[in-house]
């Protein structure tokens, strides 16, 4: 035996963990230390994650905590925490997913088949031996079936290189329990949408704190969210976007007065905040007559529709009542005008114009 | 020191740009990092810490906050 050779004997195998920032993700990394497998954490980011930032952009979501749910679970375990930047590589799974989208426009299977793929070109870039995910049979309608869970495995090309150690022992053995890395009987065999098994033994372990499920972790389940994003990519004739699309989609009241024109108004002074950040890609439009909201202008700014813009922005200002508002509207190139115009009445604004 | 303005992101975007620049640099070398998430004040310290890097100084001014690190080992 080579002196190389024996060092591998003694080096502890090496696994990567997609860390989402919830529980089961946690937990799962945390059997695999136990075990004495070295661990990092990766993290993709799509652009559609849930993140308490985006929320905390409002006045009302500002005493929320503002932590990033990965950063903290990783810092928990102990481990190092990769995050990736899978945007551009993300709009092929959104729009055009092999298996389709779940309620909304959520397409979950194809999803976590694209992340562990990622997971398993990570491994063979930085020589770990295998991936484990957080993931427990029947927990999730879509991605997360005892049929739909090996499609994953066989479809990323991880294969038996993907362990889930929350239900490994419903699953058949993989690589690293045939090899001896890893001891199946220390494996788990959760199933199903109840939580108090992880409650425990996040208990046992001493975790506290951790983050609570709120309506899943990807904007793509919220039926509002979604019906945004269809919006958008019906405007423009076909499913492109970039990531100042989908965050704006995020803030804001959406209003389609009509196919050539989206108005972004603000919902509050934070919104207002978030919204003077795109004043160079959208033309603006902000009440100096009236305390009042940003709005910011997608699409057709012809002087019809400035006006229409600002009538509607009027109505959620405190000009809602006064027989003129005054607007400074701002077009891309910091040029700005003013206009004065009529405030619309809630009754003159049609309920399908609200996206 | 080198500059990374990430202002206008929401994190994690500037832990994203943060750890690719990072990597591009030396150990001991220090990081401005110009940024107006808030959240980037909670973020950026908690990746410091999970991947040895050290924190020098954070602080808000006006609606800017400024971040420096030093490159730990890599």
């Amino acid at each position: 035996m080579t002196q190389h050779q024996a060092d591998q004997l003694h080096q502890p195998r090496k696994a990567v963990a997609l860390i989402s920032g919830g529980l089961d993700s946690l937990l799962a990394a945390k059997l695999m230390l136990e075990q004495g497998i070295h661990i990092e954490g990766i993290n993709f980011y799509t652009g559609f994650c849930v993140e308490g930032h985006t929320h905390a952009i409002r006045n009302q979501d500002k005493k929320k905590q503002k932590r990033n749910n990965a950063l903290w679970v990783a810092e928990q375990l102990g481990i190092k925490l990769h995050i990736v930047d899978v945007i551009d590589e993300y709009k092929d799974v959104l729009t055009n997913p092999k298996h389709g989208y779940g309620a909304n426009l959520n397409p979950c299977l194809d999803c976590k088949g694209f992340m562990v793929r990622k997971a398993h070109e990570w491994i063979i870039e930085h020589n770990f031996d295998f991936i484990i995910t957080g993931e427990v049979i029947g927990q999730r309608p879509m991605s997360q079936r005892k049929d739909t869970m090996p499609v994953i495995a066989r479809e990323s090309g991880a294969n038996d290189l993907l362990l889930r150690p929350l239900c490994a022992q419903l699953l058949p053995e993989t690589l690293p329990e045939r090899n001896g890395w890893v001891n199946r009987e220390k494996l788990l065999a959760f199933n199903g949408r109840n939580r108090k098994p992880q409650m425990a033994l996040a208990n046992e372990f001493g975790f506290q704190d951790y983050a609570q499920p709120a309506g899943g972790c990807c904007f793509l389940t919220d039926a509002s969210y979604a019906k945004k994003l269809g919006d958008l990519w019906q405007a423009r004739g076909n499913k492109n976007y970039d990531l100042d699309d989908i965050m704006l989609l995020k803030v804001g009241r959406h209003i389609r007065p009509n196919e050539n024109t989206k108005v972004i108004i603000a919902r509050d002074e934070g919104e207002t905040n978030f919204l003077s950040g795109y004043r160079k890609r959208f033309t603006s439009l902000q009440a100096s007559s009236h305390t009042g909201p940003l709005a910011l202008i997608d699409g057709d700014t012809s002087i019809a529709n400035l006006k229409l813009a600002a009538q509607l922005t009027a109505r959620y200002g405190k000009g809602r009542t006064a027989e003129q508002v005054t607007f400074e509207i701002h077009d891309t190139s910091g040029l700005q005008h003013e206009l004065t115009v009529s405030p619309l009445s809630e009754d003159n604004i049609p309920a399908d114009w609200f996206i | 020191m080198q500059k990374l303005d990430v202002s206008n992101l929401l994190c994690p975007m500037p832990v994203i740009r943060t750890q690719d620049k990072v990597v591009t640099m030396a150990q001991g070398e220090q990081l401005e990092i110009v940024c107006t998430d808030p959240g980037a004040l909670h973020d950026i310290p908690a990746w410091c810490r999970i991947n040895g890097h050290r924190l020098v100084s954070a602080e808000e001014r006006d609606k800017q906050i400024l971040i420096t690190i030093e490159v730990g080992e890599q």
